[in-house]
């Protein structure tokens, strides 16, 4: 019976066909309305769901969509500072970009500097999703125990999440500060060299690392939590009878009754993470040099900070991450699917 | 479901402890050791203190005189003077307004779009719903530099630019398309009998879903009413980007005039990251108490 619950929890992610509520059975599957007659049935039948995503439809369709439709057309053009419409005191200068097909793309994949922002992307983003995933679960599992003080550890824990990002940004910068900062002032304490946090390439890699993790934790732990709370509890018991070993335990009930919660924070938390703006741009602005620049930067790079703001290099930039990002959501839902998982 | 699980070791250890199977090796959940009990005491204290620290360290520093900002004391000649500059010499509560005008609206708009959407996914079958999910999952992976050229230009054209309004649509799309999963999960937990009985009540879908089902999503509802506020209240690229002039600017774009001017000036600075943080903290006290029920249905579904 257990089993049979925490199965359903697993399978209901998206499934199309899992319509186990009677009500939302009014039709069988999209009518393909081929005449006017259909349309008007589907329209009938469909109204209150459709009014009910509408606006959601609405914001996303102009908002997203058209903004991503000119940004596909930009990065096919060769539109910078200089050339695209603007208004300069009373004289209003006309766009005179051209059409310049996939020069950009081409541009862009040939230049080795594309492939090390690649590298240290796919770096930061493996090294934060595991490490935060890690320490997510191990602190899940702690705090989903009974004992005094549980509800302190939690909210400490999720702290880092209630403040608003560039204000935990500035506190770390604060305490990484060469000179000023504590972590040196204690290290200078003990007697160890000040370590350049920010200002050497490795240990700013380590650094940026370490904040996105700090950031991160929280959100994986509460959603591990969540998911560790909806694990029968008569699975474990039945475990204990049966003379099962804590590891075990944790092994064959608490990994697989972790399954489908992991697999929807990881992709997230991996989309997240390769997009992360802030953390880099505000923590060493991609520096030193150029060392932590990972490709949405580069990209605002493009845009707001080279002269000439190059518009079409910094699209077409987005447009690669974008499909490198859809490339990955197919082969890991591909992989998913393959064990079984239906999502 | 979950006060079901959390109260279970305790009476689970008394119980399974007694059958006396190779001792030491089994241990029943809820009954440790006194080591493993000290460990895991160490541990969450470290990681607590590690998640505080940076934050506790600015809100000491704020109340530190200018001059004594970077030393390493934990209290030093404890002073109000960072707050009262900032207040009297800054346009500091003009931005914190503007703020809370822009995130308080996306929050509530952002809740009832989402619970809206998630409802409707969660209960109907219909056209376009596929794809409409799948949409949402791919909108979480646009790069902002992608879009926030084109809509620069597309807010300018609508005369959005240095509007309110303009900063909070375009915050909708960043907090809606994850919370309408999160509420999707969420409703997909609630059993469908409570719409049929609606129903034969004589409610209308909308009523059905205003009336009884949004008053049992609450812990939902608190998530999603959450990351909204968080989003919209952290948010600094678009917010730099459209947003100019003294009066109209957000947090995030005000306080980035005010590193330039006063770069090695860190008193001010930790007094304003202080004052950003409270309506942050206010939220996620009311909040918290939520988080993880509401993230136990959302995200296991969702």
């Amino acid at each position: 019976m257990a089993a049979h619950t925490s199965q359903s929890v697993a399978k209901a992610a998206g499934d199309e066909t899992d319509v186990a509520r009677g009500r939302s059975r009014r039709t069988d599957g999209p009518q393909r309305a081929a005449n006017r007659g259909g349309l008007k049935r589907a329209f009938a039948t469909h109204w209150y769901a459709w009014a009910m995503v509408a606006p959601v439809v609405l914001v996303l369709g102009i908002i997203i969509g058209w903004p991503l439709v000119r940004g596909v057309y930009l990065s096919l053009t060769d539109a910078n500072e200089r050339n695209v419409a603007r208004t300069i005191g009373a004289n209003h200068i006309e766009a005179t970009y051209a059409f310049v097909g996939l020069d950009n793309y081409a541009a862009v994949l040939s230049d080795p500097v594309f492939w090390q922002r690649l590298v240290w992307t796919v770096v930061w983003t493996v090294a934060c999703v595991t490490v935060t995933f890690a320490l997510g679960l191990a602190l899940a599992n702690m705090l989903n125990r009974e004992f005094k003080g549980r509800a302190l550890y939690r909210m400490a824990l999720i702290l880092p999440w209630a403040v608003p990002g560039f204000v935990s940004v500035f506190a770390w910068r604060f305490l990484f500060n060469r000179d000023n900062g504590i972590l040196n002032k204690l290290l200078d304490g003990g007697g160890i060299a000040a370590i350049p946090w920010l200002d050497d390439p490795t240990w700013a890699k380590l650094s940026v690392i370490t904040v996105n993790v700090w950031l991160g934790i929280p959100f994986m732990m509460v959603a591990l939590l969540g998911g560790l709370q909806s694990i029968p509890g008569e699975l474990y018991e039945a475990a204990e009878m049966d003379g099962a070993t804590t590891w075990q335990r944790f092994r064959h009930i608490t990994l697989p009754g972790l399954r489908s919660v992991s697999m929807t924070v990881i992709l997230l938390s991996t989309i997240w993470t390769f997009n992360m703006f802030p953390v880099i741009f505000l923590l060493t602005r991609g520096g030193p040099g150029d060392s932590t620049e990972i490709l949405v930067t580069q990209a605002f790079r493009e845009a707001f900070v080279a002269s000439p703001r190059d518009f079409a290099g910094s699209a077409t930039w987005g447009v690669l991450i974008l499909a490198l990002l859809m490339i990955f959501a197919l082969v890991y839902r591909r992989a998913l699917r393959k064990q079984g998982e239906v999502w | 479901m979950a006060a079901s699980t959390t109260t279970a070791p305790t009476e689970a250890g008394k119980t399974a402890a007694t059958p006396g199977k190779a001792p030491g090796k089994v241990r029943a959940r809820g009954q440790r050791s006194p080591l493993a009990s000290f460990g895991l005491h160490a541990t969450l204290a470290v990681a607590a203190v590690v998640a505080v620290f940076p934050v506790l360290w600015v809100l000491l520093t704020s109340l530190k005189p200018a001059q004594h900002a970077i030393t390493t004391d934990f209290v030093k000649d404890p002073t109000l003077e960072n707050y009262r500059y900032l207040v009297e010499e800054t346009s500091f509560f003009t931005w914190f307004g503007n703020s809370l005008l822009v995130a308080g609206i996306t929050t509530v708009l952002g809740v009832f779009i989402a619970a809206t959407t998630g409802y409707a996914v969660s209960r109907f079958r219909f056209p376009g719903m596929k794809p409409l999910m799948w949409t949402l999952l791919i909108t979480q992976m646009f790069p902002m530099a992608i879009l926030i050229v084109p809509l620069y230009n597309l807010m300018g054209q609508l005369g959005l630019l240095n509007q309110p309004v303009g900063l909070i649509i375009t915050y909708l799309t960043i907090a809606v398309p994850f919370c309408a999963w999160m509420m999707k999960g969420f409703f997909d937990t609630i059993p469908a009998e409570i719409d049929e009985s609606g129903r034969v009540d004589g409610l209308t879908p909308f009523g059905t879903f205003w009336r009884l089902i949004l008053p049992l999503a609450r812990p939902g509802l608190a998530v999603t009413a959450f990351y909204s506020f968080i989003t919209a209240w952290g948010e600094v690229a678009y917010a730099s980007a459209f947003m100019v002039g003294d009066e109209n600017l957000t947090l995030a774009g005000g306080l980035q005039t005010f590193v330039t001017q006063y770069t090695a000036n860190w008193g001010p600075m930790t007094a304003a990251s202080v004052l950003i943080a409270i309506p942050a903290a206010i939220f996620f006290v009311f909040a918290q108490r939520h988080l993880v029920a509401g993230m136990t249905a959302g995200a296991t579904k969702g």
